[in-house]
């Protein structure tokens, strides 16, 4: 008696061996398309939406190219995720993470065919993981006390994540802008108050923090150019007619005279309300929604410079620079805080007039205003920009770091090894493998350098055989040198969290031996 | 027409020649007639009596019916048939292709499957329940089989890949005992005996367990065997610590009762499983209504509202015409009124912060910040329970019914922001009443934090089974041998053909223990029988399968313990649903459609 399908007619099975198989095929195809973008010498990515326009992509960020994937092996989505959690938490690492997932899982697979059990190389991998995050933690620097030296870090760490991006070039001046917005940000994790403002033209060096904040609008016409010590109300209001707003209220009139008579009210109304914010006493009025021609104009009148239509986050930003608060309403001047700045004026950046806000209360906020030659290279310019101000942002809370150049990787593996010999039993073959998929990153950074990587690990490998080595590859020059020296850091919570998540990712794929693809679901307006 | 499949399985309709009408006269209809009513006499004549069988029909949405009900028969009945003994061969296949698929995710060695669902979203999971619902099976065996893992999780929670285990191996052996030449009926009859037995000499093997709010050490215990099958075993110290601690903090130890709809499991993706912690108050997952609201509230007093901070919405229809500018102006007028009461409303009795389960006006919310009363707006109506609950509030739905005494109060209530990304959460913590807790999940990947969300269920329901019934058994297969043996022996004091159902029986309930030491890695059959001859020669119930290697076989001393009530409920539920699939003599199935 056959067995009837329990599934649905399109859905799928696959079990055991070909299950693990399929998983460890997708998981390393993954790894490897994102691997050539790995290390400063990494290549970029062109990649093209398949929606309207064909939109043109150029970029070395793994996120990125990962979340434009359209992926159908289950096994690869696992890896995708990891990169999305890994850009969300850390901001950097993000191809670190996939590479040594994959090579983790590349390992487990030689295991596996040599009849080992995937729960053993798991228990094996698990020891490998803790014993390498131990071995970072025990060479970890901390210069938190340090003020001076704590920046310098910092500099560092910048430098090293832009220096495999497109901003390599002129990284030093990106790391200082980088380093400077996180300054300002005192702490906090909320990026959002760094504004980016892309214009092309120029060239990057072009790029510039402005300590400021740069609005990107036009002063309305007729109204001041330019405002020494400017007293700014922030405003969320509606300002095109004033609608009424309990439900239910129409107008019906019965002549033209009346239809006159209620929208001379309505202007009244509408010269109520700027007469009421004229009360503040201001001269600068922002706006998060329109302003229509005739308030705007009853502002030109009085000489306040009205902006419309700053989107929220602008809003936001602006508040937090000026020390305003964001009103909506406006009865009670004498109690709503307004924002102060020393000089309101126009500026011009390539063609585009914007608004500059100099000398402002409560510098949390900063605006960095990127130049380049075109919209690609902008795009990518503020990926890149954002990664670095993201490991800084996080390495100002945890202020550990490490040294860089596939260093990290070499003192873990040197650990590892190390453990794998005392362990007794299979697992020790699973510890050993997790070292060698750590050595495979320093390997895959010179690869793509075009080095001689098998020669330049194997030199790696014995100078750590001393203790308190610093050597890390500086591809660069080609050559194996003192990391320490060449000031390549990395922060301590990224590599964390790309030895943690690699190898959680890995587990989770290994502890599968089974796959079940339903039935795509069925689109009927395709049909 | 008929129906054909191509070599993918997917039906196609071929359309026949319409010309060839036949036509029947006299003794040559007479007699058709006469064989179709015969034939359909004879579907339902094994139904007949208090032993008939039942059928089992497919309806044209792939919804299953099994009766016993001549006239639902009929009703339902056309196209393809199974009948007799193939169909319940089939059946039984069904039913064991379902068992196998779980059969390696059993134990703490047991595997994960991975499932992608119709929209390309990916699960892993361990979780039998779990699997069984996504996996999204047409067969109407197998439904059953989603059916009976589906009930175990919502009585007990946990054992759910067992019980599936379970009435596979119920069925294989039931399959030994057709081929033998015994009626279903008996087998069906011969396995409800043995579940009785089997169920009474769980209930004298268990043991009762002491512990109390200050002593919860045995509780931990018995949450981490449930955890240590899953991918969490990395630290199911420490997540079986939350589960215990979340179910001692809201439980009734009076009424030996536990709500688990008070216990919020969150995720957010990020950090480590490690930082997985349990917060004595709710987590909400929304952020301040104005940005420049203060972050952090000392002693709060919240105002829980459902109604929106906006102008009134009569359910009854309504206009209200403006003809003249006086009307025009009294309305504005109203207007801003109206919203300054509301705020003045709240502030009166004396709230330092209103969740709201609606949005709120640009105004208002212009004008709450002014007056220094932080807001949350757009609350979920579960979460706004949850608090009211906390927090002692009480839910209020208009204004004018607000009273200091509808406040609720915590003590400390805070925004918390994760990552690099704008993602806020809000904490709401020392809350008057601490019956309602969160536990919050942090992990790698999105797929990880779902699985742990369904351990953290797992070992939840565990917890509260033991709050409600303090009976344990000994996990790691010990309690289904010790079952087996006692089944085994009972068979003997039966006469009658029911005796070969009853050792039957006790050979399906080996087959977890089986399966157990097979996941393990070990040698099934020589694991199985050494355990044993231990039990049967020391008579000591304590004996299972020494999944992880520790180098006993005593489960009191590797502390693997599962709820009486958890094993009874799988033996009865496996007992059920197969005597159910036995009772099937007639797959009726209405393929067209």
């Amino acid at each position: 008696m056959p067995i009837d399908k329990i599934f649905k007619d399109d859905a799928s099975e696959e079990k055991g061996e070909r299950a693990r198989m399929a998983s460890f095929i997708g998981a390393m195809a993954v790894a490897d398309l994102v691997k050539s973008t790995l290390g400063p010498k990494g290549m970029d990515k062109i990649l093209q939406s398949t929606g309207r326009g064909h939109s043109v992509t150029v970029t070395n960020d793994g996120a990125t190219i990962l979340k434009s994937l359209h992926i159908d092996n289950p096994a690869a989505k696992v890896l995708v995720d990891i990169s999305k959690v890994q850009d969300d938490e850390v901001g950097d690492g993000t191809t670190s993470v996939v590479v040594l997932a994959g090579e983790l899982l590349r390992e487990a697979e030689k295991l596996v065919t040599s009849k080992i059990h995937p729960m053993t190389i798991i228990a094996g991998y698990r020891m490998a993981a803790e014993c390498a995050r131990e071995a970072l933690l025990k060479r970890v620097i901390d210069n938190k006390e340090n003020a001076e030296k704590f920046r310098s870090d910092l500099m560092k760490i910048a430098m090293t994540t832009l220096c495999s991006k497109i901003l390599s070039q002129d990284k030093e001046h990106f790391a200082e802008m980088a380093v400077d917005a996180v300054f300002r940000l005192k702490g906090s994790t909320n990026l959002e108050a760094i504004q980016i403002i892309k214009k092309p033209g120029g060239s990057l060096r072009d790029s510039f923090l402005d300590e400021g904040f740069i609005l990107d609008k036009k002063i309305g016409i007729g109204q001041p150019k330019r405002i020494e010590n400017a007293k700014i109300l922030v405003a969320n209001t509606a300002m095109d007619t004033d609608k009424v707003k309990i439900y239910g209220a129409r107008v019906r009139v019965d002549s033209m005279t009346k239809v006159a008579e209620i929208e001379g009210a309505e202007k009244e109304k509408m010269k109520d309300k700027v007469k009421k914010i004229l009360g503040h006493g201001i001269n600068c009025f922002v706006n998060r929604q329109l302003i229509y021609n005739f308030p705007e104009e009853l502002f030109a009148d009085a000489g306040v410079l009205a902006i419309e239509h700053a989107d929220f986050e602008g809003i936001e930003r602006l508040g937090l620079v000026t020390g305003g608060e964001i009103a909506s309403t406006f009865d009670n001047p004498e109690s709503v805080k307004l924002g102060h700045c020393k000089l309101i004026e126009e500026i011009m950046i390539g063609e585009d007039k914007l608004i500059h806000f100099s000398g402002v209360a409560m510098g949390q906020a900063c605006s960095i205003v990127l130049r380049g030659a075109s919209h690609h290279v902008l795009d990518e310019a503020e990926r890149s920009l954002h990664d670095a101000l993201c490991v800084l942002s996080q390495t100002v809370n945890d202020s550990r770091v490490l040294l860089g150049g596939g260093w990290p990787e070499m003192v873990m593996a040197k650990e590892v090894d190390e453990l794998a010999r005392k362990t007794a039993g299979k697992k020790s073959h699973a510890i050993e493998a997790f070292s060698r998929a750590l050595v495979a990153i320093p390997t895959t950074i010179a690869d793509n350098a075009g080095l001689d990587s098998a020669e330049l690990v194997a030199q790696l490998r014995a100078e750590h055989h001393n203790e308190g080595c610093n050597a890390g590859i500086d591809v660069i020059s080609g050559a194996v040198g003192d990391m320490e020296e060449r000031g390549i850091y990395e922060a301590f919570k990224v590599k964390q969290a790309v030895l943690l998540s690699a190898t959680e990712a890995a587990e989770m794929i290994l502890r599968v031996d089974e796959i079940i693809t339903c039935a795509p679901r069925r689109r009927e307006d395709r049909m | 027409m008929a129906l054909a499949f191509d070599e993918f399985g997917r039906p196609f309709i071929i359309l026949r020649e319409q010309d060839q009408k036949t036509r029947l006269r006299g003794i040559d209809a007479q007699k058709a007639n006469i064989a179709a009513g015969k034939a359909v006499a004879r579907i339902l004549r094994s139904s007949l009596g208090p032993k008939g069988m039942d059928k089992m029909l497919q309806g044209p949405d792939g919804d299953v019916t099994i009766t016993n009900d001549g006239a639902t028969i009929l009703e339902q009945m056309d196209k393809t048939r199974l009948r007799g003994i193939d169909a319940q061969k089939a059946n039984i296949a069904a039913g064991k292709a379902v068992a196998r698929i779980l059969r390696s995710s059993l134990g703490p060695k047991g595997m994960d499957k991975m499932l992608q669902g119709p929209d390309g979203d990916v699960t892993i999971t361990n979780d039998g329940a779990t699997i069984l619902e996504q996996m999204d099976v047409d067969n109407q065996i197998a439904k059953l089989m989603v059916e009976l893992s589906r009930s175990q999780d919502y009585e007990i929670g946990d054992g759910t890949t067992g019980v599936v285990v379970m009435a596979g191996a119920l069925l294989e052996q039931a399959e030994r005992q057709l081929d033998r030449g015994i009626h279903p009926i008996r087998v069906a009859e011969g396995y409800e005996m043995a579940s009785r037995v089997a169920v009474e000499h769980l209930e004298r093997i268990s043991q009762k367990f002491e512990f109390d709010v200050n002593n919860y050490e045995p509780l931990v215990q018995t949450c981490m065997t449930t955890l240590s099958s899953k991918i969490v075993n990395r630290c199911k110290r420490s997540l079986a610590e939350i589960a215990v601690k979340a179910v001692l903090a809201v439980a009734d130890l009076e009424r030996r009762d536990v709500n688990l709809d008070l216990i919020k499991v969150e995720g957010k993706v990020g950090g480590n499983l490690e930082d997985t912690e349990l917060i004595y108050g709710i987590l909400v997952d929304k952020d301040m209504s104005h940005p420049q609201m203060p972050k952090q509230i000392e002693d709060a007093h919240i105002a829980i509202l459902t109604c929106p901070f906006e102008p009134p919405k009569p359910k009854t229809k309504h206009k209200v015409d403006i003809d003249t500018v006086e009307k025009f102006e009294t309305l504005r007028k109203q207007e801003q009124q109206y919203f300054d009461e509301m705020v003045q409303k709240c502030k009166d009795v004396g709230a330092t912060l209103v969740i709201c389960q609606w949005g709120f006006d640009d105004e208002a919310n212009h004008l709450l910040m002014h007056r220094n009363l932080p807001a949350v707006r757009w609350v979920g109506g579960v979460e706004l329970e949850l608090i009211a609950i906390a927090t002692g509030g009480r839910i209020v739905p208009r204004f004018q019914e607000l009273t200091p005494e509808k406040l609720g109060k915590a003590g400390m209530v805070r925004e918390k922001s994760f990552g690099t990304t704008k993602e806020r959460m809000l904490y709401i913590e020392h809350c008057a009443n601490s019956k309602a807790v969160t536990i919050f999940i942090r992990g790698g990947n999105k797929m990880m934090i779902e699985e742990t969300k369904r351990s953290i269920h797992d070992a939840l329901c565990v917890a509260r089974n033991l709050i409600r019934n303090k009976s344990i058994v000994y996990g790691g297969g010990a309690a289904e041998i010790a079952c087996s043996l006692a089944v085994d022996a009972a068979a003997d004091k039966y006469p009658g053909v029911e005796q070969y159902a009853i050792r039957a029986f006790a050979e399906a309930l080996d087959s977890v223990p089986m399966a157990l030491a097979e996941n393990s890695g070990l040698q099934p059959i020589e694991t199985l029988s050494a355990v044993k001859s231990q039990q049967l020669k020391e008579n000591i119930p304590f004996y299972g399968i020494d999944c992880n290697d520790v180098g006993t076989n005593d489960m009191r001393e590797q502390n693997v313990f599962e709820t009486l009530i958890g094993k009874q409920q799988q033996i009865l539920l496996a007992t059920q649903v197969v005597k159910m699939i036995l009772k099937i003599d007639d797959v009726i199935s209405n393929s067209e459609y």
